[in-house]
């Protein structure tokens, strides 16, 4: 028998996802899976693309219910984005479904010359990103995407943090003209959306107001980042959340926003601190004159360390715990 | 448009090519040469497209993946009129969309090529959306045999068989020689004619000089169920004679001497071919 997966949350951590009431959902995958099986039931032009990964990206039963619907190519990556690319062009609402590590490193030239310099409006599925497949080794990490997508121009990048941005970042995908790349991981997520929050690409959503620090966080991070704040106000620290789920285009005023009102600014991501989210929004932030307390929490430029998704966050602070501490230091409280 | 008028136009349009490559002071001379026969068949007689229907979601789609040959696509479709000969004045001028690779900023370019190993994916996906429409039209690239050492082809040679696509056809312009030399010593790919039949693909071999051979074999039926590869046997730098099989006009700029030379030859050959096909 297996040993059970390690928790994500410490005892204490679980105890405010209890107190806080927070609705625990399904994996971001599954949400996807269904949102885009339910979509392309009533639109036959939207198609799913799959490098021998219908299973790992949950799309079995829309292989199943759609079979007219989803082209598989086998293991090969530059051929999925480079077919997309192509029923993009003709078309179809191309779906290219593929964990973010081979997505994004195999197949990047395939995205910056047949999706975003063409200009085709093929929509890209980072799946299992991050380190989602923490314990099988950084062959499967994918802590290099979003700065390296960053980097190429036509492409919005989505990185929801619930079922509800992951819903509603397909949605918006679907109707895209122009590339889309959405990423997220495969485990469970809990509900942080505010009740009525309306997702617009490009706009963050604030999860969570606050004055003292703001918690710039974006997928699976962004829970972590709630627990924070909640911990922190028992500190009489007031800290806001973000989550911004659209990497790209940055949603430069809900940044400086937090710059402005907010004495600390702390990022939060899964991805490497190298071109990820925090230079984004450091560099926003500076280019407009505001030099608040900062730090960016995420992946060191260094050997990742071994261990589950849940070890890896713990290991690297991206936890209440660690994000707290982050906070109180930056804010010279400790 | 006969053989003989595509022979003629032929011979203004390698013409229109040299000049454009000699203007813009960059081109691959020697690969557009080449395959310059095979865009005038494809143009002019083959594809089911024109510069009326370029937005036709049924028109055949031509993806051109070995991009760096341009200049000759430049002629050709400027001939066809798909936009005005001098638009081709601004060839790699500053903020022109005339670049050294085609891009869709061009009427009636599809996608924008250049990186080598990209077009035969791209087609597949363009065949596969046909064919889901039940949409008659046919998918077209041209590939360079330099190109054929990037693993992508082969990845979309082994999916177009088992997608059976039979509205997919790739040619190759078979000149042999690369940047860097002969094909054979650079990375060698024979024999190919056996490697893309071994991969489920119909296979055609024809002079990619010779218009009645390149039409018999783009536009007779495809064999049911299969992908089709035309292998057009062709000459780097075909028509002028220092040009010929000589490795440094793959990206040669000639200058006005050579450019006088060639146009020289090329008018030449033409009032021979006049003289001996009236």
């Amino acid at each position: 028998m297996s040993a059970p997966a390690p928790s994500m949350f410490s005892p204490a951590a679980a105890a405010m996802l209890q107190r806080l009431g927070l609705q625990k959902g399904r994996a971001n995958l599954e949400e996807f899976a269904d949102t885009l099986q339910a979509l392309a039931t009533t639109d036959r032009d939207i198609i799913a693309v799959t490098s021998d990964s219908r299973g790992s990206g949950k799309l079995a039963p829309f292989g199943k219910a759609l079979p007219k619907q989803i082209v598989e190519v086998g293991i090969a990556e530059q051929n999925l984005v480079g077919i997309t690319a192509g029923l993009a062009a003709c078309g179809k609402k191309a779906f290219g479904v593929s964990p973010s590590c081979f997505l994004t490193a195999r197949s990047l030239e395939q995205i910056k010359n047949d999706v975003c310099y063409s200009n085709v409006p093929a929509v890209l599925v980072g799946i299992s990103s991050g380190v989602s497949y923490g314990a099988l080794g950084s062959t499967h990490h994918s802590l290099h995407d979003l700065a390296v997508l960053r980097a190429i121009h036509n492409i919005t990048i989505l990185v929801p943090a619930d079922n509800h941005e992951t819903r509603a970042a397909i949605r918006y995908a679907a109707t895209a003209t122009r590339p889309v790349f959405v990423r997220f991981g495969k485990a469970a997520m809990y509900d942080v959306t505010p009740a009525g929050a309306v997702f617009e690409a490009g706009k963050a959503c604030l999860v969570r107001e606050g004055s003292d620090v703001a918690f710039v966080a974006n997928g699976e991070t962004v829970v972590h980042a709630l627990l924070a704040a909640e911990h922190l106000a028992a500190a009489g620290v007031s800290a806001r959340v973000l989550s911004l789920h659209t990497v790209k285009p940055l949603d430069t005023a809900a940044v400086l926003a937090a710059g402005r009102e907010c004495r600390a600014v702390v990022t939060v991501e899964e991805h490497m601190i190298a071109g990820g989210v925090g230079e984004a929004v450091a560099s926003t932030l500076l280019q407009a004159g505001l030099a608040p307390r900062f730090r960016m929490v995420g992946f060191p430029d260094e050997d990742t360390v071994t261990g589950a998704q849940a070890d890896l966050f713990r290991h690297y602070g991206i936890s209440m715990e660690g994000l707290s501490a982050t906070a109180l230091a930056l804010l010279g409280q400790v | 448009m006969t053989d003989r008028d595509l022979v003629l136009k032929s011979f203004a349009l390698r013409r229109r090519m040299l000049r454009l490559i000699h203007e813009a002071g960059a081109g691959h001379t020697g690969g557009g040469l080449s395959c310059l026969d095979i865009l005038n068949v494809l143009y002019n007689r083959v594809l089911k497209i024109t510069p009326e229907t370029v937005a036709s979601p049924t028109r055949d789609r031509y993806v051109q993946s070995k991009g760096h040959c341009v200049e000759a696509l430049y002629a050709v479709m400027a001939d066809r009129g798909y936009f005005p000969d001098s638009d081709l004045e601004t060839v790699c001028h500053y903020r022109s969309y005339y670049v050294g690779h085609p891009t869709r900023k061009i009427r009636g370019m599809e996608m924008n090529t250049g990186a080598l190993g990209h077009g035969l994916p791209i087609c597949l996906g363009m065949a596969l959306a046909a064919r889901m429409d039940g949409a008659p039209n046919r998918v077209f690239t041209l590939l360079g045999d330099g190109e054929l050492a990037e693993g992508s082809n082969w990845e979309a040679a082994m999916a177009a068989a088992h997608y059976k696509l039979d509205n997919l056809v790739a040619i190759l312009d078979h000149n042999t020689l690369q940047i860097t030399g002969h094909t054979r010593d650079v990375m060698s790919n024979e024999p190919l004619d056996e490697k893309w039949r071994a991969f489920g693909w119909d296979v055609r071999i024809v002079d990619g000089h010779d218009y009645a051979e390149l039409t018999a074999a783009l536009t007779t039926p495809p064999a049911v169920g299969k992908p089709l590869f035309v292998l057009a046997n062709t000459v780097k730098g075909k028509g002028v004679s220092f040009m010929e099989n000589v490795g440094k006009w793959h990206h040669g700029v000639p200058s006005d001497t050579e450019l006088a030379q060639a146009l020289a030859e090329l008018t030449a050959a033409e009032k021979k071919f006049r003289e001996v096909s009236p």
